[in-house]
């Protein structure tokens, strides 16, 4: 359904994508990993247009997106912070984003609008907002149009375990009608239960896109998380060398 | 397009706008009031204007595309084009500037002083502001951070309100000797407040006292072609900073 090939990315010293080529499929929940500045969000931008790759090519649904912006309907995408108009009442951004897109009221999907119970602040404005809030009703817009994409940049960042419980529950039920769903998250045991491939990043370049089965056999963990450790442990050479004069003195 | 109602609606809800209304509206009344001659009171009004509106034009607009940052994040995450997100930002920054101006000049000109110098007020006072909104718009997509986005719009505020002018004082001086009426119009061209200015003077009575070259200005700028003239190079400082705003704007990351 998305298919990258090649793209590289550059700010200025930093290589945030370094020739990364990679295929999702309809069906996939993709958790990208990686440390902090390992080019997620980058790779995530890119997808959507809003960083404009130096090389390489990126296809939505077979077609070259080549600046384009009409593919970008069928994506839905929570940011990382969501900040909006400050003078903007929370209904009157919903009304506007469904006046911009003219999609019937039928095809909508207000379910986090009602498990949120967001239509009770429709009132208020988007300034006296707290940061939980705000991440809500991201993720409310994200679901909105019942986009067969889902892109959720640290989704649960900031979200009350219950509210964090409610958007995980919605991603399982998007999974089971076959969208793709790409998610990065630095809490690993919130994507246990989602993920259906891990992509992990790191400085910019994929160091493997696996199946969660074949990760966990590869490893021996059933935890994601420790699954996950124990690759950055065998792959990451300062680490080894710091093991290694660990055990020296011991 | 329905994206710059809702820019717009947005900017009319914060006071900034709403204060600089009450302003313009205060000082045109008060300039009317103060002065019996009612193109003294232009002439000081002009002043106020032509220092104020490119001013406040360039730092509210750089401040609220900053402002508007995340705004226009998510609208990229929608199916708009880029061109449209600017251009929606723009109409709805310079319709708010505008019927500010309007409600706060517009007014007090009409009701006391509906004369030709009256239009020519208006009609420079809109153009400044649509010139330094888009002028505005080029500095802020140009600069990576707001401080230097806020910096380089002062400067340019500075440029074109003191430096320039001086610049073109000491051409002037240094090359005293030569015929210089024919490119004095030219440099005032090149400087869309100094444009307002003489064309704005122009109407008024006190253009009597410029000498030669006010007798040329007047000539050129009293006719249609000055009009067509004024109208045409300010038309081309909205567009061409507009233009390569939207054509740097297409390229930026975000």
């Amino acid at each position: 359904m998305i298919r990258i090939e090649n793209i590289n990315k550059r700010f200025k010293k930093l290589k945030a994508l370094d020739n990364i080529s990679v295929s999702f499929e309809k069906g996939q929940v993709i958790s990208l990993i990686g440390p902090n500045g390992s080019g997620k969000t980058t790779l995530i931008k890119s997808i959507l247009g809003m960083v404009k790759p130096d090389s390489g090519k990126i296809f939505f649904k077979d077609e070259y997106i080549n600046g384009g912006f009409a593919y970008r309907k069928d994506i839905g995408y929570m940011p990382q912070i969501g900040r909006y108009p400050d003078n903007m009442k929370i209904g009157q951004l919903f009304s506007m984003l469904k006046n911009i897109r003219n999609e019937p009221e039928e095809n909508l999907d207000n379910e986090l609008l009602k498990e949120y119970e967001l239509y009770s602040m429709f009132e208020k404005p988007m300034r006296t907002l707290s940061g939980g809030t705000r991440q809500k009703v991201s993720a409310a817009i994200a679901f909105l149009f019942n986009p067969p994409v889902l892109i959720l940049d640290e989704p649960t960042a900031g979200l009350d375990p219950l509210s964090s419980e409610m958007l995980k529950e919605k991603i399982l039920r998007e999974k089971k009608k076959g969208k793709l769903i790409l998610i990065t998250s630095h809490i690993l045991s919130d994507l246990d239960e989602l993920t259906t491939h891990v992509m992990y990043l790191q400085e910019g370049k994929m160091q493997f896109l696996k199946n969660i089965e074949t990760l966990r056999e590869d490893t021996g963990e059933i935890k994601l998380g420790k699954a996950i450790a124990r690759i950055m442990k065998g792959e990451d050479p300062t680490g080894n060398f710091i093991s290694e004069i660990l055990n020296k003195n011991n | 397009m329905k994206l710059s109602r809702y820019v717009l609606y947005d900017i009319l809800r914060s006071k900034i706008v709403i204060a600089y209304t009450l302003f313009l509206f205060v000082v045109s009344v008060s300039m009317f009031q103060m002065e019996e001659d009612s193109s003294k009171a232009m002439l000081s009004l002009m002043n106020i204007i032509l220092i104020v509106l490119p001013l406040v034009s360039l730092v509210f607009t750089t401040i609220h595309y900053y402002n508007s940052y995340e705004f226009i994040e998510l609208m990229l995450s929608q199916p708009l084009s880029r061109k449209r997100i600017l251009l929606s930002e723009f109409a709805g920054i310079s319709i708010s500037l505008l019927s500010a101006f309007f409600i706060g000049v517009g007014i007090p000109v009409l009701l006391y002083a509906a004369s030709d110098t009256g239009m020519a007020i208006l009609f420079t006072g809109a153009a400044l502001t649509l010139v330094f909104t888009s002028i505005a718009f080029y500095a802020s997509v140009t600069a990576r951070d707001k401080a230097k986005g806020i910096g380089s719009a002062l400067l340019l505020w500075f440029y074109f309100t003191l430096i320039y002018d001086g610049i073109v004082l000491l051409i002037l001086f240094s090359f005293s000797d030569y015929p210089l009426e024919k490119f004095t119009l030219l440099i005032s061209a090149l400087n869309p407040i100094d444009l307002g200015r003489i064309f704005i003077m122009l109407k008024m009575d006190v253009s009597a006292l410029m000498g030669y070259t006010g007798a040329l200005y007047k000539d050129f700028f009293g006719s249609g072609t000055g009009l067509l003239f004024t109208t045409g190079i300010m038309t081309l400082w909205i567009v061409i900073p507009l233009w390569l705003a939207v054509r740097k704007f297409k390229k930026k990351d975000l």
